[in-house]
């Protein structure tokens, strides 16, 4: 194993968008609506293909504002088809996000095939190549860095990610516990639900670039569970989700470019790696967590009270 | 607390309800509700399954939508009032095996007073640790909720109600499956609440324990069937026309009267 700076960029890279989406992951987790991280990511699809269609760029802030659009939409819509079609709210998400995602696709074959948003690259993105897009480069003490776009971008969108849930750390335990009692205390339960949904339809669109959406979706819900596992705090919780998505990012990286060569195979995809790590991981802490562990619950007396 | 002179005829209705009525795709659940409770009152809300109770306290909590009415907290809308109103939801309405303490959930009912952006502080942590002790927990502040027992959970709760340090309590079945400690421990957290000229509506759905617990009561079958001081409403006809033919309910109601009298 050969370890280059474009080894640590992506590594970094990686790492920063397993973060961004753990932090949120530990809400959607609690909330119960994993899988509307799942239904966002796929369903910003249509969001990016419109803005791209409208502006005839591939510029970040339009495919933002577009993706965190759709991204919002595919919250409402999924909330008003459980409200007036009677649907239960898994049905309601997956009638919303196939179809969203599906004009989407069709949007991109037919209207931006000629250019490079194809859809296979939207699914799995390209992690490797991230430290070939230079972004911006940053100099002092004598010394020169040039910092990848995507590496960046993805530093920027982990401190949005960070700074609300620092700022709305209250208000999003309260209304993910018990949203009723928020909104008569005067924290709109609602407004929670979309502030978050924003986020991760704007984590979404900002992390599909890099590692595709299908990683999103594992770093946006394995690392939150496993953390979730080990810990009866919710400040420990978002810790711990912290961790397990660094230590994908670092060991998917590392096990990406090792371990296909003992089968005699080229290096693979680190997203696709990152997200085996995580699995991995969270199978340990279903064997070994010291509350709920398996290995640990026959020697346990049982619950108190 | 807000001053109000003695005798304002504002201040002295809690709640007031003006032809309040809910639908639920169209189909009222609950019709043309009047009420007006004074202050100090313990209201107990009676009425069969699908009666409309937990309905009319989210109602009035702005919680779910009015199709028509009006409901006056304090002679002023709920939204203008919102601090001086406590709500304690029914015990199954969350998940217990959220990642918070005993403490962090108590702490949760001074969450309205702090404010936006507000991080907890250590006065409201020990506001919320004194209420915890009114409740017989403290020994338990930081115990994960899930390994509370059921009663213990529901004092939570109270517990959190009581953080709010609101002048009127909307209490959505407290007393549903809690151990006769928590029961005897919540009727006296009542009488104090009383004593202290607070109001609280409690859904409640034991008719034997009525006359003992409250001194008003609300029966309710989706219309208010009767309002009034317990032992002038709490009375076989009545509870026959809010409960119908359900016998086995009305040979309770028929014992609880007996005993009143």
């Amino acid at each position: 194993m050969s370890w280059l700076p474009l080894d640590t960029w992506i590594v970094v890279t990686g790492a920063l968008c397993a973060a961004a989406c753990a932090l949120l992951g530990n809400f959607l987790v609690l909330r119960k609506m994993s899988m509307m991280g799942d239904a966002i990511s796929h369903a910003v699809l249509p969001g990016l293909a419109i803005a791209f269609l409208l502006t005839g760029s591939r510029s970040s802030i339009a495919m933002f504002i577009g993706a965190a659009l759709v991204g919002v939409m595919t919250a409402v819509f999924t909330q008003w088809i459980g409200k007036f079609g009677n649907v239960e709210r898994g049905a309601s998400m997956g009638i919303v996000f196939t179809t969203l995602f599906a004009l989407g696709l069709l949007l991109i074959v037919k209207g931006a095939d000629h250019v490079d948003l194809d859809p296979g690259c939207v699914l799995y993105g390209a992690l490797e190549l991230t430290p070939l897009d230079p972004g911006f480069t940053l100099s002092g003490f004598g010394l020169t860095l040039t910092v990848p776009r995507a590496t960046a971008v993805l530093s920027g969108i982990f401190l949005l990610n960070l700074g609300c849930i620092l700022l709305f750390y209250k208000e999003l335990k309260i209304s993910s516990f018990d949203p009723e009692l928020a909104t008569t205390l005067g924290i709109d339960a609602r407004w929670m639900h979309y502030l978050l949904m924003t986020l991760v339809a704007i984590t979404a669109v900002a992390a599909f670039e890099a590692v595709g959406s299908i990683i999103v979706i594992a770093m946006l819900i394995v690392p939150a569970a496993s953390a979730y596992l080990l810990t009866h705090r919710l400040s420990t919780m978002i810790l711990l989700s912290l961790v397990f998505g660094v230590a994908a990012a670092v060991l998917g990286h590392i096990s990406a470019i090792t371990v296909p060569h003992w089968f005699g195979f080229s290096d693979t995809s680190t997203s696709g790696m990152m997200a085996v790590v995580s699995g991995v991981l969270f199978g340990l802490v279903v064997l070994l967590s010291p509350n709920q562990g398996l290995l640990f619950r026959s020697r346990r007396t049982g619950k108190a009270g | 607390m807000p001053a109000h002179p003695p005798g304002d005829p504002v201040a002295s209705h809690p709640l007031q309800i003006r032809d309040l009525t809910v639908a639920y795709q169209r189909k009222p659940v609950i019709w043309d509700i009047d009420l007006k409770i004074d202050a100090g009152r313990l209201v107990a809300i009676v009425g069969p399954n699908g009666a409309g109770k937990s309905t009319l306290l989210k109602a009035a909590l702005d919680l779910i939508p009015k199709s028509s009415g009006e409901v006056l907290m304090f002679g002023q809308s709920y939204s203008q009032v919102r601090k001086r109103i406590g709500y304690v939801p029914q015990r199954e309405s969350v998940d217990w095996d959220f990642p918070v303490s005993a403490l962090d959930v108590v702490t949760m009912g001074t969450y309205g007073r702090l404010g936006w952006f507000r991080p907890v502080n250590r006065r409201v942590k020990a506001r919320a640790m004194e209420a915890l002790d009114r409740v017989g927990l403290a020994d338990y502040a930081h115990r994960q909720i899930s390994q509370l027992s059921g009663g213990q959970q529901q004092r939570t709760f109270l517990a959190r109600a009581l953080a709010q340090d609101a002048d009127l309590y909307f209490m959505d079945e407290p007393f549903a499956a809690v151990d006769a400690a928590t029961e005897q421990a919540i009727v006296a957290l009542l009488k104090d609440l009383k004593a202290n000229h607070k109001t609280c509506l409690v859904v409640h759905h034991d008719l034997a324990t009525v006359p003992q617990y409250f001194d008003w009561t609300v029966l309710l079958n989706m219309r208010v069937v009767a309002s009034g001081p317990t032992e002038t409403v709490f009375l076989e006809a009545n509870l026959r026309k809010t409960y119908g033919g359900k016998l086995d309910l009305l040979a309770q109601a028929a014992e609880a009267v007996r005993k009143l009298q």
